[in-house]
């Protein structure tokens, strides 16, 4: 391979590594402070995706009014369904609330099933992510340079809050005792509406650049991008902000690498992403950056 | 300033507390005694709002705050130093010490007090950007009292701040919990070392299985004999 499909391909890979990191991050913020794996964490890509299709295509907003939109809805959404489908079950077995996420997951498909049909939407991607970017002989799409710059400054901002803030501090606090940060005057469930609001931000974030990416959406869109963050998250360490980050990145870089360096894999791509999963979990629960679990944790 | 009033408390069908009454004035040291299980940590939670109460009345300076959320009680001048520490271990000694004082809006004499508690625990100071959980057993006990000092409470309720602490370090911190009160914070002590609590105790209560048992002030019950043979045991030689 020379080195200008090499480049080519890595800009890929830290793209879609990017919007995985991006998405990683509202798993393992639920995970760190729950210890629940929010299943309908993917389906908030499709949503904000909707939104968005919706406000430009049907009211004609412009897309900046919508995306934003898009994102702030998705966000109140994230904290809704915890109002509605977690946080009565804060005191259940653990399992009654992985149940209710897998609810909140087929809920919110065929909602949209219902209110927007099965049929694929185009999305309507402005012209500002449109075009391509020709450097010597590398030709790289706009979208794919942005992705990275995007979740960039979305992820500094997330980290600035979270390690300089008193409800950053809070929320690290409630990962590891929240009875005890109730007794300092903490409103825990502020904090955790919190969180949910911050991971689901960044979903709706995401899923606009996913649907940039992939201009087809449908209420089903979110599912697969949602699975690889989710693994992404694993592989970083699940309830480490830092691994979503790295785990996202790596797998990002792997899927494309795969493709790029055996072409006849290509088709296997998803199935590299689950098997990583099952090695991971297997060889190394605790992922690249995840401290040693106490048995309470697991 | 603190009365507690026939509170009641039950986990599931066990019964933890059968109606126990008992006041704790403002500016003293009132110590709560007894063995294990007995209830004493039950009562601390019971006020700070971490379990449900049964019945009864929990009052604070006239106001009743039985059934209130932990964090509300927080912010009525409530502060907890609770058993077995539970410090932060992966925030830092000073995003403790920051927590510690959360609903504060007053900036500068946040400062102040962070200051304040450094000069009463010059170790923390030193170790003010180490990880608490890499702490020792004693500092990190001190870290648990200046978190709780850090909202400025009007009552401070210490579970077992002895627990587990070297002798020297128990005299230390009851040394701490002596001058605190003097400086005006009114302490609520509950603890399973009763001659070290008796001794700086203006006050205090024995409870047994859910029940108080006995009364008095600290010196008199250090000198009950009924008491010095069932709570302080070998304690007396120490």
């Amino acid at each position: 391979m020379d080195i200008v499909t090499l480049v080519q391909q890595l800009v890929n890979g830290l793209s879609l590594g990017s919007l995985y990191a991006l998405i990683a991050i509202g798993y393992t913020m639920v995970y760190g402070i729950l210890r629940l794996i929010n299943f309908a964490h993917g389906d908030l890509i499709m949503v904000s995706a909707y939104v968005a299709v919706m406000g430009v295509g049907l009211f004609s907003w412009p897309w900046p009014v919508a995306f934003g939109l898009a994102v702030v809805l998705t966000g109140l959404l994230g904290v809704m369904l915890e109002r509605g489908a977690y946080r009565p079950l804060r005191r259940a077995p653990r399992i009654s609330l992985l149940i209710s996420a897998i609810a909140a997951s087929f809920f919110l498909e065929n909602l949209f099933l219902v209110l927007a049909g099965g049929r694929p939407k185009p999305f309507p991607t402005p012209p500002w992510f449109a075009g391509v970017l020709k450097w010597g002989g590398v030709f790289i799409p706009r979208l794919s340079l942005l992705i990275p710059v995007v979740t960039a400054v979305l992820l500094a901002a997330l980290f600035l809050l979270i390690q300089r803030t008193q409800v950053g501090r809070a929320m690290r606090a409630v990962a590891h005792d929240l009875e005890t940060v109730s007794l300092m005057g903490v409103n825990v469930d502020r904090i955790i509406s919190l969180a949910f609001l911050l991971g689901s931000l960044l979903a709706g974030a995401g899923g606009l650049l996913w649907a940039m990416k992939y201009p087809q959406v449908n209420p089903f869109m979110g599912i697969m991008p949602g699975l690889k963050a989710f693994i992404a998250a694993v592989l970083g360490g699940i309830g480490n902000l830092a691994g979503a980050v790295v785990g996202g990145l790596l797998l990002g870089l792997l899927e494309i690498m795969i493709v790029a360096f055996f072409p006849a894999w290509a088709g296997y791509r998803d199935a590299v992403a689950f098997g990583l999963l099952i090695v991971i979990l297997l060889v190394r629960p605790t992922g690249i950056l995840g401290e040693s679990l106490g048995e309470e944790k697991l | 300033m603190l009365e507690v009033i026939n509170l009641e408390v039950a986990y599931g069908a066990i019964r933890a507390l059968s109606g126990i009454s008992f006041t704790v004035p403002q500016g003293r040291i009132v110590a709560l005694l007894g063995a294990n299980g007995a209830g004493k940590s039950t009562t601390i939670r019971a006020i700070a709002g971490l379990v449900p109460v049964k019945s009864g009345r929990i009052v604070f300076q006239g106001e009743e705050i039985q059934g209130r959320p932990p964090h509300f009680i927080n912010r009525r001048g409530i502060a907890v130093c609770p058993e077995g520490r539970r410090i932060f271990p992966n925030l830092t000694v000073l995003e403790n010490l920051l927590l510690g004082g959360y609903g504060r809006k007053d900036k500068d004499s946040f400062r102040q007090d962070i200051t304040g508690v450094f000069r009463i625990f010059p170790r923390l100071e030193e170790r003010r950007h180490q990880r608490a959980g890499t702490l020792s057993g004693g500092e990190q006990q001190m870290l648990a009292i200046g978190r709780a000092l850090m909202s400025r409470p009007r009552l401070l309720l210490l579970d077992e701040p002895s627990l587990g602490l070297a002798p020297l370090l128990v005299r230390e911190v009851f040394h701490i919990i002596e001058r605190l009160n003097q400086q005006g914070t009114t302490i609520l002590l509950v603890e399973q070392n009763a001659f070290a609590a008796l001794n700086i105790a203006h006050y205090a209560y024995i409870l047994e299985n859910g029940r108080l048992v006995l009364e008095g002030p600290g010196p008199e019950l250090l000198a009950d004999p009924h008491l010095r043979e069932a709570y302080l045991g070998e304690g007396l030689d120490f």
